[in-house]
């Protein structure tokens, strides 16, 4: 009787089969990210101005996630000269390395804004967060002008800067105890906007160096 | 290899024995295909109203609404809701049948399809208000996430128990692969919802960046490898060779086939990443191992459709027979143009453009809902043992439904790879022709036509809806005798 015929006759047999064949890729993919050095860019002194965000770049991007602004924006820049003329330097690992979950995105409906901090004015985010068309006539982005009435919960800013620190990010007491005042009395329009201008800031790149190797 | 399930004979006695166990289950599997049909039409609804806001965006009429929160609406209303309850409702009946035994615990079922509805139910709430862990297809939060598992482990218990049951010597094939789809649907529910609760309706990833991207596309893929496909050509080996009345072609193919798959799908996630800050070798890798796919994914096309060779007349009157032989036809394509746009130098012109939902779309609309389609055509009759109520309704719903799919994938290549080519175009000076704007008003008259697909789609649907509801209100009736008299 062969192996095969053994399982079919067998269904914890097969299942255990199963159970390990369908684990093989999934491990040797993911397992040695976590290990390998260069998975993540290292970053001279000069370049590395990557910080979490704050209380209120936080708010605006729990604002982001849950609007589904990923489902049309992507936030990861490929190595390609149209898209270096576009939206800039290509994205480096490091600089998303404090976002839970990851904003990569997989559509560009829209453009991408992984650089579109100080791409634009806090007034011009503003109006075309209100009513894209007001400014882009060609847009299909949905109106958002109700960001300006809702204010954000600051009871809630604290506790989510605890849970991001417990799966890693460096928050410090100073951050927590600032969070709720840092946020009070803003609007999700402030916090979106505050989001948006951050993105793609936080590395000075040398010109010419090749992030990866 | 000996190989008893294949031979003819022994296949009349497993899959198409027309003694009934009267103690089968059959409650359930008709309550998951009665919920299957309500959730495609309420699926192609969602889907189609935002197809539409992207050619009009003052469709987007409320926060509640808008684009970015239907989406994750449409896409798990489809994948979980129509293709979980097809996927249930399928396995619970293939397994009784193919094991001579009925369904190892009944109450185990019923707790599987409340459970799975309150997952439904739960999302139709929780994407409106935004309560999103913001992954894709993976955004319901944890609360939901932890009665997902559970519902699904019901699920998969049952199912093993009733096979572990069986009265039969071997393990048919078609349970193979839905044993696979629940093992590894389980490894990837489980690692990629891994979060942090801030609240009841907000939690954080416990991966972040590079990993999380792995980890969401190694998930993201293999819903499709795993959910859409291994668990879907479950349903292809048992309904084709039950409804053509023939062996599968090929015993040696199918196990191939299997394991193959097993193996291979698993590692396509990382070519989602192609170019990202993913490290170059992972997706590599991926697209190395998706090319190699072609092989098992053609093979599986090929042994559903060798099993009707020399009775490909059976194609002109049987009309289910139809959804299912066109469903792999559009297997066969969607797995041969999948692994083309895993390549390096393809997916740099198709990632982030309409190319990809319309790869998505030929694999969803030609292939999954049209097997699916298919095998409750066939279920319904079987089950209420009564003739369908309008076979003109099925073929239109037929010739609607694949039109619709044509419209929408034809719609959605051509806005691709225009899109592809205008973001890259630049002039003899090196500047770029194209500003993003003017890329979004040239795709405005597919998107249109893209609707417009969708809405046959929807339209196909709803005839379906109607057609089993009037044929399950019929059965029993004297009007199902006279049916099948119309018929023959």
């Amino acid at each position: 009787m062969t192996f095969q015929e053994k399982l079919e006759k067998n269904i914890w047999g097969l299942l255990i089969m199963v159970a390990i064949v369908v684990s093989i890729g999934g491990i040797v993919e993911i397992v040695p990210l976590f290990y390998l050095d260069n998975t993540v860019e290292k970053l001279t002194k000069d370049e590395d101005s990557i910080r979490p965000y704050t209380a209120l770049e936080l708010e605006g991007r729990d604002v982001y996630i849950r609007e589904g602004c990923y489902l049309c924006h992507s936030q990861m820049i490929r190595p390609f000269r149209d898209e270096k003329e576009r939206y800039g330097h290509y994205s480096l690992a490091a600089e998303s390395k404090y976002d839970h979950p990851f904003q990569w995105g997989s559509k560009r409906t829209g453009p991408d804004l992984a650089r579109v901090g100080g791409k634009y004015s806090d007034a011009w985010q503003r109006q075309h967060l209100r009513a894209p068309r007001s400014l882009v006539p060609e847009s299909v982005m949905p109106n958002y002008a109700f960001f300006d009435k809702n204010i954000i919960d600051d009871s809630l800013t604290e506790r989510k800067m605890r849970a991001l620190s417990k799966v890693g990010v460096p928050y410090t007491d100073a951050d927590f105890a600032g969070a709720a005042a840092a946020v009070h009395g803003k609007s999700e329009m402030d916090a979106v906007v505050a989001y948006l201008q951050v993105l793609g800031t936080m590395v000075k790149f040398e010109k010419g160096k090749d992030y990866r190797e | 290899m000996t190989n008893i399930l294949f031979k003819s004979k022994e296949v009349e006695k497993v899959v198409g024995s027309s003694s009934e166990n009267p103690n089968y289950n059959f409650g359930i599997v008709k309550a998951f295909a009665v919920c299957a049909v309500v959730y495609l039409v309420v699926g192609a609804l969602v889907g189609d109203i935002i197809a539409w806001q992207l050619s009009f965006p003052a469709l987007n009429l409320n926060e509640y609404l808008s684009f970015g929160r239907l989406r994750p609406l449409h896409t798990n209303a489809v994948i979980f809701a129509f293709g979980g309850c097809t996927l249930m409702a399928t396995a619970f009946y293939v397994v009784q049948r193919t094991c001579a035994v009925p369904l190892w615990s009944n109450r185990m079922a019923w707790f599987t399809f409340w459970g799975w509805n309150l997952v439904i139910v739960a999302a139709v709430i929780s994407f409106p208000m935004g309560w999103t862990q913001g992954k894709e297809y993976a955004e319901l939060e944890w609360p939901v996430d932890i009665l997902i598992a559970v519902v699904w482990l019901s699920y998969m218990f049952n199912f093993i128990m009733t096979i572990a049951n069986r009265k039969t010597s071997h393990i048919y094939v078609a349970n193979w692969f839905f044993l696979g789809m629940m093992v590894m649907i389980t490894y990837l529910h489980v690692v990629n919802s891994l979060a942090i609760p801030v609240t009841m309706t907000k939690s954080y990833s416990i991966f972040s960046g590079v990993h999380d991207a792995m980890i969401q596309w190694w998930w993201g893929h293999n819903a499709v490898g795993f959910f859409l496909t291994a668990g879907f050509l479950g349903i292809m080996y048992y309904f084709i060779p039950k409804q053509a009345d023939l062996p599968i072609f090929s015993y040696r193919l199918s196990v191939l086939h299997f394991w193959a798959l097993m193996f291979g799908y698993v590692w396509l996630g990382a070519h989602h990443l192609q170019y990202t800050a993913l490290p170059d070798w992972a997706g590599s890798l991926g697209a190395a191992v998706s090319i190699a796919m072609i092989i098992p994914s053609w093979g599986g096309a090929i042994n559903g459709l060798m099993t009707l060779s020399g009775a490909w007349s059976k194609l002109r009157d049987d009309y289910v027979l139809r959804f299912l032989v066109v469903s792999l036809a559009f297997y066969a394509m969607s797995t041969f143009e999948g692994p083309v746009m895993s390549l390096k130098t393809v997916n740099a012109l198709s990632h982030y453009t309409d190319w990809t939902i319309g790869h998505v779309h030929s694999g969803a609309l030609g292939w999954v809902a049209m097997v699916s389609i298919g095998a409750i055509y066939h279920l319904v009759t079987r089950l209420w043992k009564t003739d369908i109520h309008s076979v003109p309704l099925v073929n239109s719903h037929f010739w609607i439904h694949t039109i619709g799919t044509v419209i929408y994938i034809c719609a959605m290549w051509v806005s691709g790879i225009m899109q592809g080519l205008m973001w890259r175009a630049t002039d003899d000076y090196g500047n770029l022709v194209y500003s993003f704007a003017e890329t979004v008003v040239a795709m405005h008259p597919y998107y249109v036509l893209r609707s417009v697909g969708g809405l046959l789609v929807l339209l196909g649907a709803l005839i379906m809806l109607y057609n089993i509801v009037m044929t399950i209100r019929g059965a029993g009736q004297p009007k199902a005798v006279a049916a099948q008299a119309a018929r023959a």
